[in-house]
């Protein structure tokens, strides 16, 4: 279909004998959140790294923007539009929050000379855009919370033209509140007509503002599912896979059981 | 909303932020000192500020260039052999045929000179890059390769590790544009002071208003995170070891046109003063913060304490152990005021 910004079909990783993807195929639509859950080894990381042009897919297909595609590397990625914010962010603690948002991107007046005024209005603007005021763009990154510090690195990667945005496990080290902050800002994001693709453990995130949701386990696909036809209680059945979970509450029941 | 968690931080706990901030308070702390412990010694007085600033001069222009290099991460203890090797490669291109020498006009020995320190600087800086060894061991192995050309070649030439006689040839304006003394107040200021401060007001300039600047932030900050959003740091580093030897160029350049002449062994021990100017001026040693200005103020304490101790006739023995100990010092106190000023 032509209205998917990004496709994957068919798509397998190899790592010498470890099969990490086999057979994986998922998409994203402009101004639709795809919400990516996975447990831990599921090959959520592989997946967003083949995705983000860091691994070649040793087998199937790459579509991008209706076009079969295959990036040599991230910067080609990013510069066609894909934009990946890491858990571990590209932050520089030390620097203001100015100097990041346009570390590498700096706009100039006159030679070289640093636009600093334009780079500190465009950066309250842009971070005004998605809901947050800094009052003071000279901070130091270091000094934000982990919540804020993903929520530049959002903007940013919105400011600089990301059709499509894959956030891994950007709630994953946050309290519940700045969690919030982050998930707003992915609705905002995906509000402005971005592609979204949210990777994450958790379905009590991902429910609330995913279009719909794939889920991952050892590495194959085991669903693909509209909002409307799947509960949140099923979703979250399905991610720590029925049986097991089943299992897991008959023996916690049975040894609570026991205990009293 | 996050909001409430993005504060407004205080003018003073700014100023505190400020890299140079505790250099500054040092030295004003060191001059004080000086002025009530010296005053009979004639300690405020336009000749020993000149001793001063004639004395900080050359290692507060090495101190500008080792800071940009230590904002983006990397040392280079190179930096004093080189003034000696640039130095000595002036006076060899210089020095007549019949002597040994190459015997080319002054313009253009120094012009092949500055060419050659250049590519030692270029040395250094894809040395470090191509191996991703710390550049702490590549230039001191670099430190000793400089050194030992400085002795081995005009040795072998000339059999001479002195070279003399600048002053016998035409230096074409070098000399005056570089050893030039200006009178004033009775005292005699050198040249050398104008060239540091143009120098530090470029590489102020560049640090905080140019992308290059952010550039040389980011890399000492992250250098990953900056080559991921397209800086490009091998080559940015690579110049930086080039800036490094050009700020020991102009340094050689200064002592050779001041002095007539080029030792082999000059510029010993340089690079460790000029790290001590940067790490008490405030740049953090493993990078991504720092300024200009800081080192300027580190090399002003380095060379207050030097004459305030020639001056005051304290035994000049002690000097290593004050200049020592106000580098711990200076360390200590840059750290605390970090931290508070980060925290509060």
């Amino acid at each position: 279909m032509s209205d998917k910004i990004l496709e994957i079909q068919g798509v397998s990783k190899f790592f010498g004998s470890v099969i990490a993807l086999q057979n994986v195929s998922m998409f994203v639509r402009p101004g639709e959140v795809t919400c990516l859950l996975g447990d831990n080894g599921a090959g959520k990381s592989t997946l967003i790294k083949t995705l983000a042009g860091v691994h070649k897919p040793s087998e199937g297909k790459y579509f991008f923007e209706g076009k079969e595609t295959l990036f040599e590397s991230p910067r080609e990625a990013l510069n066609a539009g894909i934009a990946t914010v890491y858990q571990d962010l590209a932050m520089i603690p030390l620097m203001s929050i100015w100097r990041n948002f346009f570390l590498g991107s700096e706009p100039l007046k006159a030679g070289p000379i640093f636009d600093i005024e334009n780079a500190k209005r465009i950066t309250r603007e842009e971070m005004a855009k998605m809901g947050i005021d800094i009052r003071d763009p000279d901070q130091p990154v270091g000094t934000l919370s982990g919540g804020e510090r993903q929520s530049v690195a959002i903007a940013r990667a919105v400011y600089f033209g990301a059709k499509v945005l894959i956030l891994d496990e950007p709630t994953a080290a946050l309290g519940v509140k700045q969690a919030g902050v982050v998930l707003r800002y992915i609705v905002e994001a995906r509000n402005r007509g971005i592609g979204v693709i949210f990777i994450t453990h958790n379905p009590h995130h991902a429910y609330p503002v995913g279009d719909h949701f794939v889920i991952l386990k050892r590495g194959q696909i085991l669903g693909d599912y509209a909002k409307e036809e799947v509960p949140i209680d099923h979703l979250i059945q399905m991610m720590a896979g029925g049986a097991d979970l089943e299992q897991l509450q008959h023996e916690l029941a049975e040894a609570t059981g026991r205990g009293s | 909303m996050t909001d409430e968690r993005v504060r407004q931080m205080s003018l003073a706990n700014r100023l505190l932020t400020r890299p140079e901030f505790g250099a500054f308070l040092a030295l004003v702390v060191v001059w004080v000192f000086f002025a009530i412990v010296a005053f009979d010694n004639n300690f405020v007085s336009w000749v020993t500020t000149a001793a001063i600033l004639n004395r900080a001069a050359p290692l507060g222009i090495l101190a500008v260039a080792v800071a940009l290099l230590m904002i983006a991460g990397e040392f280079d203890l190179s930096i004093g052999s080189i003034v000696g090797f640039a130095g000595m490669a002036i006076m060899l291109l210089i020095t007549p045929a019949e002597a040994g020498g190459f015997g080319l006009p002054v313009w253009m020995a120094v012009l092949i000179a500055l060419i050659i320190t250049l590519l030692t600087g270029f040395f250094n800086g894809v040395l470090v890059m191509a191996t991703r060894l710390p550049s702490f061991i590549i230039t001191l192995g670099s430190l000793f390769i400089f050194r030992g050309l400085a002795v081995a070649i005009p040795r072998l030439m000339t059999n001479r590790t002195q070279l003399g006689g600048f002053e016998d040839y035409d230096s074409g304006g070098w000399a005056a544009a570089f050893a030039t003394k200006i009178e004033f107040g009775g005292a005699r200021f050198d040249i050398a002071i104008i060239w540091w401060i143009v120098i530090a007001a470029i590489a102020t300039i560049v640090l905080l208003k140019t992308h290059i600047g952010n550039w040389i932030f980011g890399t000492g900050g992250d250098a990953n995170a900056a080559r991921n959003v397209g800086v490009p740091v091998a080559k940015l580093k690579i110049a930086l070891f080039m800036v490094t030897a050009l700020a020991a160029f102009t340094v050689a350049l200064i002592q050779a046109t001041q002095l007539n002449s080029a030792d082999s062994l000059r510029g010993t021990l340089k690079e460790f003063e000029a790290i001590i100017a940067v790490v008490v001026g405030g740049t953090l040693l493993t990078g991504g913060y720092g300024s200009v200005l800081g080192p300027v103020f580190g090399a002003l304490i380095f060379a207050m304490v030097q004459q305030g101790i020639i001056i005051t006739g304290v035994d000049g023995d002690w000097f290593r152990v004050f200049v020592g100990g106000i580098l711990v010092l200076a360390v200590i106190f840059n750290n605390f005021i970090r931290q508070r000023a980060s925290k509060r």
